[in-house]
């Protein structure tokens, strides 16, 4: 009984620990689909890097209730995030939007590829026109070492 | 008593690192044998004291000294033992204890097995090697005492943090922690080169194997946390992208790279400069993830590993040893010529293309980890950088590097022909497009990108074994030839073939399980059914227990199919009562070809639990696959002319082999 005790108002301390409820979800399950997939895509704003389907915040579960209110309206996915962005800013997609304060995190990898591609392209038809150098001589040292090594 | 030895061990230690990174350097460049000797005494003593000092907090968990405050805030009496072993590791000052030990290990190896190394190379690695341990004893020394005492001592501690009492993240530390040490002897070899000024063959040699053992425990370690987080979180996702994932994947990135441009400086003396290079940044990025993890920077789910005030001293640190080794290098790389020519379509080539991809990779996982903080820092605006944005860089890259990956074993050195190469993947491309057309329509028709990503592991698998294949002549020799060349190939071409199927296995797993799952959230009551993947699926009951430091419920879910029983799942939450904390312990039955994961949650009022079913296609092969790429390193590793180390002498050497170019 006092076990019992223990365990019923530990759980009444503990925090939720998961996700998307059922109560919340959709009734239709292609429009429940659609909002999963955004969820997916949003961030929990107060949460470490969680999107807003993983997170069990209550800010979490409000904001997927928005997406859901606006699926159940009628609101085209484009139009899901817009709202949520009108609402939270650009902080809120996980993906972020390509434009001025993106453009190196987007472009960068690409960047890299493309910069260190035509380097080597450009070095490897260079090299094509300079003479072979032959690897470099032994030391002395190393000549006796050969020497020692290589007598039976 | 025993705490205080360990203390002093560490100071010891710290004092002859000093020691170490100095004398020896000064031998090297004036050509004193006793200071050179020095470096290898130094390097078993220092290695000596560490042990000593871990031995030493070790005890104070085991014996649950709670006189000591480390102890007091991370351990419990309460806790089963191996628990309290891994929590020696699992908190910030015994995890840099477990690098600085690490590191002396291995700095006792190169002064054990190196006996074959040039001397004055040898010196200059060993000495390389205490001063990156002088920055980690000093860090723990002045920042981080994991010896410190509490007066009066408290009866009883805090307890470990419930996500860490696993067995999994028990041993993810440690392996973590080889690779990214691993790659500081890389890294020393480097600079000793450069101080050198010259990289060679034989340098090759000694380099390989160090890089290969580092990639080889950190792709474990690598895979053993996604594997936690897969089971623990309790969501059934198994990479999150998160900035502390991706501060493992970008050495992990960076260190195949350089396990590949060490061939081409081993077998043709040439990118010799960039493979120095690599190896810088290979241990840069490992002590950027050190510093990302440790300083707090992020605030991830990784959070509980935070401390904001010891930041500046990793900064300072990881800046003295990239800025250091990049200002060595530009000053000194300019003396290491190149030999090996080659085309453009030659092994060389294609191991270019190779490294090229990789830091792409590593160039794109580094920006996205990195962009939100320096955003933040420079304009206050705040950037999130999540998994879409990651599926939308990083995956494309790797849909070349996946393609040329195959093709590349079938090119010679230095100049080949692409055409016949890609003639003896024919096969391998008709079974990839079989099963891309095969995934696309059978399984899922919207998922066209996973269809195609699915055809790429099919590709990396079947290319991989018929390289192999050729290679013993299977089919197009008698058995006993088949079996002779088996019996012949280098450990080191079957190395190769193992990971590089394995990464394939990687690929169908993930891809199946990111793309293909299925899953029912359903609120159930003892009694109630459900149908799901198939099955038929009743929740039985739902009963307390009492584990040794925490309570739970503990749901048993019966699933049938067509009224026959087929498997009890019992998953629990458990509420851990010293930190009042909540975790999930989900249950999971596979059958190597998927999981049927459960997870118990949310009791609503009069509706009963809520119940997550998630039915997984090939999940278990994103763990196998991972498992068996480190066996490919290890079976690399094993080959006979890594073995015994690079300049062998004894009987073994008296007939030459000719070693087929892996």
């Amino acid at each position: 009984m006092k076990r019992l005790f223990v365990l019923v108002v530990a759980l009444l301390f503990a925090m939720p620990a998961f996700a998307v409820e059922p109560s919340e979800m959709l009734p239709n399950p292609a429009l429940e689909a659609r909002a999963r997939d955004i969820g997916r895509a949003l961030r929990c704003v107060v949460c470490q890097n969680q999107s807003i389907d993983d997170s069990a915040a209550e800010v979490a579960r409000d904001m997927r209730r928005a997406v859901r209110e606006r699926l159940a309206a009628g609101d085209r996915d484009e139009q899901v995030f817009a709202y949520m962005v009108a609402r939270y800013g650009d902080y809120v997609l996980l993906k972020p939007p390509f434009k001025a304060g993106t453009w190196v995190l987007w472009l960068g990898g690409p960047l890299v590829l493309v910069v260190a591609g035509s380097a080597l392209l450009f070095a490897a038809r260079r090299r094509r026109k300079i003479p072979i150098v032959p690897p470099q001589p032994l030391s002395d040292e190393e000549r006796r070492r050969l020497d020692a090594l290589l007598k039976p | 008593m025993i705490p205080e030895l360990g203390h002093f061990s560490l100071i010891l230690a710290l004092a002859v690192a000093l020691v170490q990174g100095t004398l020896p350097l000064l031998g090297a460049a004036r050509g004193d044998d006793r200071l050179m000797a020095l470096g290898r005494t130094a390097a078993l003593t220092q290695a000596l004291l560490v042990i000593a000092a871990f031995g030493a907090l070790t005890q104070a968990y085991v014996t649950s000294d709670f006189s000591v405050a480390n102890v007091v805030a991370n351990s419990h009496s309460a806790k089963p033992l191996i628990y309290k072993i891994s929590g020696v590791w699992g908190n910030h000052e015994g995890s840099m204890l477990l690098w600085a030990l690490i590191l002396a290990l291995f700095g006792a190896a190169v002064a054990i097995f190196g006996a074959g190394l040039p001397d004055t190379l040898r010196s200059r690695v060993l000495a390389i090697q205490a001063l990156i341990g002088v920055g980690f004893l000093a860090f723990l020394l002045f920042t981080s005492n994991p010896f410190e005492r509490v007066s009066p001592a408290p009866l009883d501690g805090n307890g470990l943090n419930p996500l860490l009492q696993d067995p999994g993240l028990a041993f993810h530390p440690p392996l973590l922690y080889l690779g990214y040490v691993g790659f500081s002897v890389t890294y020393a070899f480097a600079i000793a080169a450069l101080l050198e000024g010259r990289v060679d063959a034989a340098w090759a040699r000694w380099v390989r194997p160090w890089t290969l053992a580092a990639w080889c425990f950190l792709t474990l370690g690598i895979a053993l946390g996604s594997w936690w987080a897969y089971y623990i979180l309790g969501w059934g996702g198994f990479w999150f992208w998160d900035p502390v994932e991706n501060a493992s994947l970008m050495p992990w990135l960076a260190g195949t790279a350089l396990l590949h441009s060490a061939i081409v400086v081993e077998k043709r003396d040439a990118l010799k400069s960039w493979t120095v290079l690599l190896a810088i940044l290979a241990f840069s990025l490992s002590l950027l993830g050190t510093f990302l993890v440790r300083s707090g920077v992020l605030t991830s789910v990784h959070a509980f590993a935070q401390d904001p005030a010891r930041g500046m001293f990793i900064l300072a640190f990881l800046l003295f040893v990239t800025g250091g080794g990049l200002a060595l290098y530009a000053w000194r790389a300019p003396r290491l010529q190149g030999g090996g020519l080659f085309q453009p379509v030659s092994r060389e080539g294609a191991l270019i293309l190779n490294n090229l991809l990789l830091c792409t990779l590593a160039a794109t996982v580094l920006l996205g980890t990195l962009y939100p903080l320096f955003l933040d820092l420079l304009t206050g605006n705040k950037v999130s950088v999540g998994p879409p944005f990651f599926n939308a860089t990083f995956v494309p890259i790797c849909a070349p590097l996946f393609a040329a990956l195959c093709v590349g074993p079938y090119l010679g050195w230095k100049r080949a022909e692409l055409w016949p190469a890609l003639m003896h993947l024919r096969i391998a491309f008709i079974a990839a497009v079989i099963a891309a057309i095969v995934a696309a329509t059978a399984i899922d028709g919207r998922a066209t990108l996973a269809a195609l990503a699915f055809g790429f592991g099919v590709w990396l698998i079947a290319g991989s074994l018929l390289e192999f294949a050729g290679r013993l002549r299977v089919g197009r020799a008698p058995l006993a030839e088949t079996l002779r060349r088996l019996r012949a190939t280098p450990r080191s071409a079957l190395g190769m073939t193992i990971a590089h199927a394995a990464l394939g296995v990687v690929v169908l797993g993930a891809v199946a399980t990111a793309a293909w799952n299925t899953e029912l959230i359903k609120t159930m009551r003892p009694g109630d059914t459900a149908s799901f993947a198939g099955f038929d699926v009743k929740l039985d009951r739902v009963e307390n227990l009492q584990g040794p430091n925490y309570i739970a419920e503990r749901a048993t879910l019966t699933l049938s199919v067509g009224g026959r029983p087929y498997t009890v799942l019992m998953p629990e939450r458990r509420l851990f009562t010293v930190q009042r904390r909540q975790v999930a312990e989900t249950a999971i039955h596979t059958n190597f070809l998927r999981d049927i994961y459960a997870t118990l949650g949310e009791s609503e009022a009069q509706n009963g639990w809520v119940i997550r079913l998630y039915y997984n296609p090939l999940a278990p092969w994103i763990w196998l696959g991972a498992a068996l790429c480190a066996l490919g390193g290890f079976v690399s590793l094993s080959d006979r002319r890594l073995r015994i180390g690079a300049p062998q002498r004894g009987k073994g050497r008296t007939r030459t082999v000719a070693q087929p170019a892996e």
